[in-house]
C-alpha cells in the first residue's frame, strides 16, 4: 500500500506548482523504489518508457511549416476572412469545429485536427478574429484566455468522443484485447464502437451548447472589461 | 516499407538543429543549458530506435531522460529573441498572399487523411504493407509536414532555408519542456504499473464496493474510471484495474450486464477524467503552451464543466442500456 505514496508525490507536486518534469521523475523513482525495483530497473523503465512513447511528440515536425506560414500572415488572413462573415461568432465557429473534429475522428481521421496543426494556426485566430470584430479591436486578457481555453477544448472533446466510434482505434483494441485475453470473451470491436455513439452524442450536445453559450459569456466579460477601463479613465 | 523510426529520426535531427541554433543564439541568456536540453533530447530520439529494437541498453537512455528532467527543473530551455516578422509586416504579407496562406495549412490534414484512410491499407508487391503496421497516423503526419513545408517554401520564397527552422524554434521555445512532458508521463505510467500502484488502487476500491445496489455499482465503476484516469493521466491505465475490481466481477458476472456496453461506456467515463487532469499533458498542458496561455490550466477549466455532466450521462447510459 505504501506505493500509493507515489500518487501523493504527484498530487502535492502539481498542487505546489513545482516543475512538472521534476514531479513526474520523482514520483516515478519513488514508485519504483517502494515497489522494490532495483535502480537499474528503474533506469530501464525510464529509457523504455521514453523510447516507446516517442509517437506523442511527433507533432513537433509540423512546427517549422506552421511557424513559416505564421511569418507570412496566416493568422492575420484567418482573422480577416472571419471578420467578413458577420454570422460567424466565436462560439458558433468553435461549435462547428467541434462537430467537424468529432465527425472526422469517428471516421478514423484523427490527425486532421490537433492543437499544433489546426488550433494554433487556424481555429484560434478565427475564433479570436470573430471576437475582435464583435467587441472592436484588441481583446482584454480575460477574453483572450477564455477563447484560447475553449478553442483547445473543442479540439480535445471532439477527438475523445469521436475516435471511439471508429473501430480500429487504440482504446477499442485495448478493451477487446484485455477483456478477451483475461475473461475469455469474444467481443466484437464494432459492438464497442457502436456503444460509444450515445456518449458521443451527449458530448456533442453538452459541449456544443456550452460553446454556443460562450458568446454570451464573452459579451459579459467584454462589458465588465469596458466598465473597468472607464473606471480607470476617470 | 516506410518505417516509423525514420520519422523519429526526423524529430531527433530537428531537435539537434534547434540545439545548434540555441547554442549560437546570443540573445538567449540560457543558451548553453538550452542547447544541452535540445541536444540530449535529439540524441535520445535517435538512440530510442536501438532501445526499441533491443540493440542497446535502456538504462543509458534512462540516465539521459532523467538528465533532461533535471535540466527542465533547473529552468531550461530558455527563450531567445524571436526572429520573425512584426504584426505590421504580417498584415502586409497577408494582403499580398491572401488565401494562398491557407494552402500549406490544408496540405497537412489532406495528406494525413490520405495516409490514414488509404495508404495504410496498401500492400507492396512482396505482400508487406507500404506503411509500418499501426503507424500510419505518425507516418502520415511526418510526410504531410514535409510536403506542406515544400509548398510553403515555393509559395513564400523566404530568403534562407534556415527561416522555417528559426520559425519552428520560435514555437518550440514557447512550448519549452512541456513538449516532452507527455513522454515523461507515459514513463511514469510504466513505473506505476511495474511497482503495483494499479493493484494498490484496486484494493482500495474493493473496500468501497456496495453490496447489492446496481446503480451504486455502475456509479462506482464510472466514477472510479474517471478518478483513476485523473491520477494516472490515461484511461488505458485505469481500464484493466477498474475492470478487474468492479466491471467484470460485479457488473458483468453478478448483475449480468451486457459486456460490450459496460466496457465501452466505462472507457468513455475514463475519458471524462482525461479532460480534467494535468497528468494528460499532451491533451491539456501542451495546447496551453502552444497557444501561449498565461494560465496553463486554461483548457482544463474550459473542459471540467463538460466532463462532469458527461460522466453523469455515462452512468445513465450504462444503467439503462447494459441491464
Amino acid at each position: 500500500m505504501w506505493v500509493l505514496l507515489a500518487i501523493a508525490v504527484v498530487v502535492v507536486g502539481f498542487a505546489l506548482r513545482i516543475n512538472s518534469m521534476l514531479v513526474v521523475t520523482a514520483a516515478g523513482i519513488v514508485a519504483g523504489l517502494i515497489g522494490g525495483l532495483s535502480p537499474v530497473k528503474i533506469l530501464n523503465a525510464f529509457g523504455d518508457g521514453f523510447a516507446g512513447s516517442r509517437s506523442v511528440t511527433v507533432f513537433i515536425v509540423t512546427l517549422p511549416v506552421i511557424g513559416l506560414i505564421e511569418r507570412y500572415g496566416l493568422q492575420q488572413q484567418a482573422r480577416k476572412l472571419i471578420g467578413r462573415l458577420k454570422v460567424v461568432t466565436t462560439g458558433r465557429l468553435l461549435a462547428v469545429y467541434l462537430l467537424i473534429r468529432q465527425g472526422t475522428a469517428a471516421l478514423g481521421l484523427t490527425s486532421i485536427g490537433g492543437p499544433a496543426q489546426a488550433v494554433r494556426p487556424l481555429i484560434h485566430p478565427m475564433a479570436a478574429g470573430a471576437a475582435e470584430r464583435r467587441y472592436g479591436g484588441k481583446l482584454p486578457d480575460k477574453l483572450q484566455e477564455k477563447i484560447k481555453g475553449f478553442a483547445a477544448s473543442a479540439d480535445t472533446v471532439g477527438l475523445f468522443f469521436g475516435e471511439d466510434i471508429f473501430v480500429a482505434i487504440g482504446s477499442i483494441l485495448l478493451i477487446t484485447g484485455f477483456v478477451d485475453a483475461t475473461y475469455g470473451l469474444h467481443l466484437e470491436a464494432i459492438d464497442i464502437a457502436l456503444w460509444a455513439i450515445p456518449t458521443g452524442i451527449c458530448a456533442l450536445l453538452i459541449h456544443g451548447v456550452r460553446l454556443i453559450l460562450l458568446d454570451r459569456h464573452l459579451d459579459k466579460l467584454a462589458a465588465e472589461a469596458d466598465a473597468d477601463a472607464e473606471e480607470v479613465a476617470r | 516499407m516506410i518505417k516509423v523510426e525514420w520519422f523519429y529520426w526526423l524529430c531527433g535531427i530537428f531537435f539537434l538543429l534547434i540545439a545548434m541554433q540555441a547554442f549560437n543564439d546570443r540573445t538567449n541568456r540560457k543558451r548553453l543549458g538550452s542547447a544541452a536540453f535540445w541536444g540530449i533530447l535529439g540524441l535520445s530520439f535517435c538512440y530510442g530506435t536501438f532501445v526499441v529494437h533491443k540493440q542497446a541498453p535502456s538504462w543509458l537512455l534512462g540516465i539521459a531522460v532523467i538528465g533532461i528532467a533535471a535540466l527542465a527543473g533547473a529552468g531550461f530551455p530558455g527563450r531567445g529573441q524571436e526572429r520573425t516578422t512584426t504584426p505590421d509586416q504580417r498584415a502586409r504579407f497577408a494582403d499580398r498572399f491572401g488565401n494562398k496562406l491557407f494552402l500549406p495549412a490544408l496540405v497537412i490534414p489532406v495528406v494525413a487523411a490520405i495516409f490514414g484512410a488509404w495508404l495504410a491499407k496498401v500492400k507492396l508487391g512482396n505482400g508487406k504493407p507500404l506503411l509500418e503496421t499501426g503507424s500510419a497516423t505518425i507516418i502520415g503526419l511526418g510526410v504531410a509536414s514535409i510536403l506542406a513545408l515544400i509548398v510553403g517554401m515555393i509559395l513564400f520564397r523566404p530568403n534562407s532555408p534556415a527561416v522555417p527552422l528559426h520559425e519552428g524554434r520560435r514555437l518550440l521555445e514557447h512550448i519549452g519542456w512541456a513538449a516532452i512532458l507527455p513522454q515523461m508521463l507515459a514513463t511514469l505510467g510504466l513505473l506505476f504499473t511495474a511497482s503495483g500502484v494499479g493493484k494498490a488502487v484496486g484494493r482500495v476500491t474493493d473496500h468501497l464496493i456496495p453490496k447489492g445496489s446496481l446503480i451504486a455499482a455502475v456509479a462506482l465503476y464510472c466514477i472510479g474510471m474517471a478518478i483513476f484516469t485523473i491520477i494516472m493521466g490515461n484511461a488505458f491505465a485505469a481500464f484493466p484495474v477498474m475492470t478487474a475490481a468492479v466491471g467484470w466481477p460485479l457488473l458483468v458476472q453478478q448483475f449480468h450486464g451486457t459486456p460490450a456496453v459496460v466496457f465501452a461506456v466505462g472507457m468513455l467515463a475514463g475519458f471524462c477524467g482525461t479532460l480534467c487532469t494535468p497528468m494528460a499533458a499532451n491533451f491539456n498542458l501542451v495546447p496551453a503552451a502552444l497557444l501561449e496561455m498565461k494560465d496553463q490550466y486554461g483548457p482544463i477549466k474550459a473542459q471540467i464543466p463538460t466532463a462532469v455532466p458527461l460522466l453523469a450521462c455515462n452512468i445513465a447510459i450504462m444503467y439503462i442500456f447494459a441491464f
